[in-house]
């Protein structure tokens, strides 16, 4: 059984048709990537999931079970993380504090202080810098700080939204590289990216979205050797 | 080409600051000013005002000459001040002599006749040229006075501010001193007067400041170095020899300074009730809410018509029962008025409670609800508190009798409120560290991705709600006591603003910012009765600066000093790197 599954989902705002019945599947285990351009519903996909939109059809079963009526928070309490789209961290707390509020949901101390020393080994960088506010941080720190805030749920999946957005080449790779140590030690990750070649190369599947439909999908290797996935996403002729 | 320059800017200068004395006078603060002294004999505060507004163009048109010349050049610094003062003294007399020929009164109710008296020195028009002199003089001693070092100016301005302070509050000081015996009352006596300070009062207050400034600049250093040496539990023991004073002040103040200061301190107290509940919405949680009062009316009316022995009273039961079921009852308005608010946010939840709390006020006093509440002759004969047993209720308008002490005056009401305000100070520290404050804290910052953190936004913004309804209770039961009687036309929306005001003034979720702002807000205009008059204004002009010179707040809480402060918060502390 895998670990999410989106079928036929239909998500409004308002009366704009946003997902027009998109179906997707996560295994336990996986790296799957959603790639596609501007306002393909790729964030709307993932806000469907974590509950924050609702679909007007179809569902979202999480290990079997059917989300429609869990609200936001409490799908986080049931192991599903998300770091949002352009990071949504705390600018006025400190480091500490940021990922001290990611595991709000959580009172087991000593497992708190373990994963907090996970997410410092992670990104080292964090450790160094944490006392400091998170809004002086760099847009690659806030992404490495994003990232270890949703880890602190100690989540069984991660929704990822554009981690590599507004970011130097260099640190795209140190966060993607990132995603893949994550997805070793257990955690399974549904990846949204418009950096498709990114994406594709540390992703086992993936799923390309067009205005809310999804036209194709199949392994990574092979999404990349699909010459009309080339042309549209990853800039080859 | 430059120097043309800088004596325009100058004239600018003193132009505006003519303008600022008019609007002094226009609005009638100097002539009301005026009768009070700042030195008896020698100026007064109307006066004062003029003076200060003179030199402070002086001062201001110098500094803006080093800045343009590139550095202090003695000539043209003195040259700008005086042109500056020069201007302003102009602008007031063409002021003089243009409302002695015009008629302003018919618009300009301030401009009487003892007013033109008084910027003439009593000499009328004829007297004229002696405001050019003032003003001159006054700019000249401003531009000087930037030529002086900073290590002789800033005693200089310490002394003329702690006149200031003295002159203001010295009918305060003057009313606990002579209450003593013996020597304080004859110190109090020879330094203040019936108005201001007295002239020996005021150069012994001048010296005294410059001598502490003096020393403390110099010796500062050695004293922290003192205090830094001492062990461990030297400092212990200093800290708590302080917190006993302080708590000898508190106690000791009621009995030495009389009915009037203990009832502005419960004033004081009781905003801060409402600020510290109003802090849990807006400092904490980031939900304006502009119709706060109406849980300080609930509070009042429920222990109103639990107390009462008037005809709307509908029990009669004591102090001690009707308080915690006054919070228990805000605390229930909080919520109802959460429920339906929750979905709203921003400038439209500030909207919505508005209107909340102007229904609140509108119901407690209509005709509708008159049977009950009292409509606008309002719930009067509310029972004092009484540390005892109360007699059996007999009748209507017949108080129940006190078999104990009877705490029915303001000095002693003060013990209630300042308790009160302590435990919720201390209950309100312990929220924001809590797991609800942090819940809280994340609202403020994003609603999206608390909710995304596992926060739920429901269930912490009806406690935000709820918690700062029942503090805001607490001090509409107090006042309601206080008072002895409720009328729905006491809860307008002002209370309100005010409130939002001394959070914003003291700093936005620190408690100590609350206890500063209403101290600031509040307690001052109720000291300075002269100044009440002006109340808004200053409020308007209080706002404006704070905003400015201080965005955070007089006291700011961490988090907000943070976020305005970035660029002193970025350097990392090298130990933790560890």
């Amino acid at each position: 059984m895998s670990i999410l599954n989106i079928n036929n989902v239909h998500t409004y705002y308002g009366n704009i048709h946003a997902l027009k019945g998109i179906t997707i599947n996560v295994e336990k285990g996986e790296i799957v990537t959603l790639i596609g351009g501007n306002g393909a519903g790729k964030t709307t996909t993932l806000k469907t999931i974590s509950g924050l939109l609702q679909p007007r059809e179809g569902n979202v079963l999480y290990n079997g079970e059917n989300l429609g009526k869990y609200k936001a928070h409490e799908i986080v309490y049931k192991g599903i993380s998300m770091v949002p789209e352009g990071r949504g961290i705390f600018t006025s707390l400190t480091i500490t504090e940021n990922l001290e509020m990611g595991a709000y949901s959580r009172d087991d101390t000593q497992g708190i202080k373990d994963d907090m020393e996970r997410v410092f080994t992670l990104f080292p960088r964090l450790k160094e810098r944490r006392n400091q506010v998170a809004g002086t941080l760099s847009g690659g720190e806030q992404q490495m700080l994003a990232t270890g805030r949703a880890l602190m749920t100690r989540p069984s999946i991660l929704l990822m939204d554009e981690p590599s957005m507004g970011l130097a080449p260099v640190l795209v790779e140190l966060i993607f590289d990132t995603i893949q140590q994550i997805n070793q030690q257990g955690t399974t990750i549904l990846l949204v990216e418009q950096n498709a070649h990114m994406a594709l190369s540390v992703a086992h599947r993936g799923y390309v979205l067009q205005t809310g439909e999804i036209i194709t999908s199949d392994t990574a290797d092979n999404l990349r050797n699909d010459p009309a996935v080339q042309k549209a996403y990853l800039g080859m002729e | 080409m430059k120097k043309e320059n800088f004596i325009w800017n100058s004239i600018k200068i003193g132009l505006v600051a003519g303008a600022i004395g008019i609007f002094l006078c226009l609005v009638g603060m100097v002539e009301i000013f005026s009768k009070r002294d700042v030195v008896k004999d020698v100026i007064s505060l109307g006066m004062f005002l003029l003076l200060a507004t003179s030199v402070l163009a002086g001062f201001i048109a110098s500094r803006r000459t080093s800045d343009l010349l590139e550095g202090n050049k003695a000539v043209s610094n003195l040259l700008a001040g005086t042109f500056a003062g020069l201007f302003t003294g102009i602008v007031l007399a063409l002021f003089v002599l243009f409302s002695s020929q015009v008629n302003l009164r018919a618009v300009f109710l301030n401009v009487t006749p003892a007013l033109l008296e008084l910027l003439t020195f009593g000499q009328g028009t004829d007297g004229v040229w002696q405001i050019l002199v003032f003003g001159t003089v006054a700019g000249l001693v401003g531009g000087a006075f930037l030529l002086l070092s900073p290590s002789i100016r800033k005693p200089i301005v310490n002394a003329v501010m702690v006149i200031i302070f003295m002159a203001l509050f010295s009918s305060l000081f003057r009313v606990i001193m002579v209450n003593q015996s013996g020597g304080i009352e004859k110190a109090a006596k020879y330094l203040f007067s019936q108005t201001g300070l007295t002239a020996n009062g005021g150069l012994i207050f001048f010296f005294g400041t410059i001598l502490v400034s003096v020393l403390r600049s110099s010796q500062a250093g050695k004293v922290q170095n003192l205090v830094d040496k001492l062990p461990q539990k030297g400092k212990l023991s200093l800290r708590v020899a302080s917190i006993i004073l302080l708590a000898y002040v508190v106690i000791m103040l009621p009995n030495a300074a009389g009915p009037f200061i203990a009832q502005v301190v419960v004033i004081i107290s009781l905003y801060i009730l409402m600020g510290l509940g109003l802090n849990i919405e807006i400092g904490f949680a980031g939900l304006l809410d502009l119709g706060f009062v109406a849980f300080y009316a609930i509070g009042a009316y429920t222990v109103g018509l639990l107390t009462s022995y008037g005809e709307f009273g509908l029990q009669h039961v004591s102090f001690w029962v009707a308080v915690p079921i006054a919070v228990l009852v805000a605390m229930l308005f909080g919520g109802l008025l959460g429920v339906p608010v929750l979905g709203v946010r921003g400038d439209y939840l500030a909207i919505a409670t508005l209107g909340f709390g102007e229904i609140v006020r509108l119901l407690a006093g209509s005709d509708f609800m008159a049977k009950y509440l009292g409509g606008p002759r309002g719930i009067i004969g509310i029972q004092k508190p009484c540390i005892g047993t109360l007699g059996e209720f007999v009748a209507v308008d017949v108080p129940r009798v006190c078999n104990g002490i009877e705490l029915g005056k303001p000095q002693e009401i003060y013990f209630i409120a300042i308790a009160s305000a302590l435990l919720i100070a201390f209950f309100s520290y312990r929220l924001r560290e809590s797991r609800l404050g942090r819940a809280w804290m994340a609202i403020r910052e994003d609603e999206d991705v608390a909710e995304a953190l596992g926060i739920k936004l429901v269930q912490a913004k009806l406690l935000a709600y709820m918690l700062g309804a029942a503090f805001a209770g607490l001090g509409g039961a107090i006042f309601a006591t206080l008072v002895g009687s409720i009328f729905a036309s006491s809860m307008q929306l002002i209370v309100s603003i005010n409130v939002v005001a001394l959070i914003i003034v003291g700093g936005m979720g620190s408690i100590p910012g609350v206890v500063v702002g209403a101290i600031a807000l509040i307690g001052l205009p109720e000291l300075l009765r002269e100044v009440s008059e002006f109340r808004f204004l200053l409020y308007g002009a209080a706002l404006v600066t704070v905003m400015i010179a201080k965005p955070e707040g007089l006291w700011p809480s961490q988090n907000i000093r943070r976020e305005l402060h970035r660029e002193e918060a970025a350097p990392i502390p090298s130990e933790t790197t560890s």
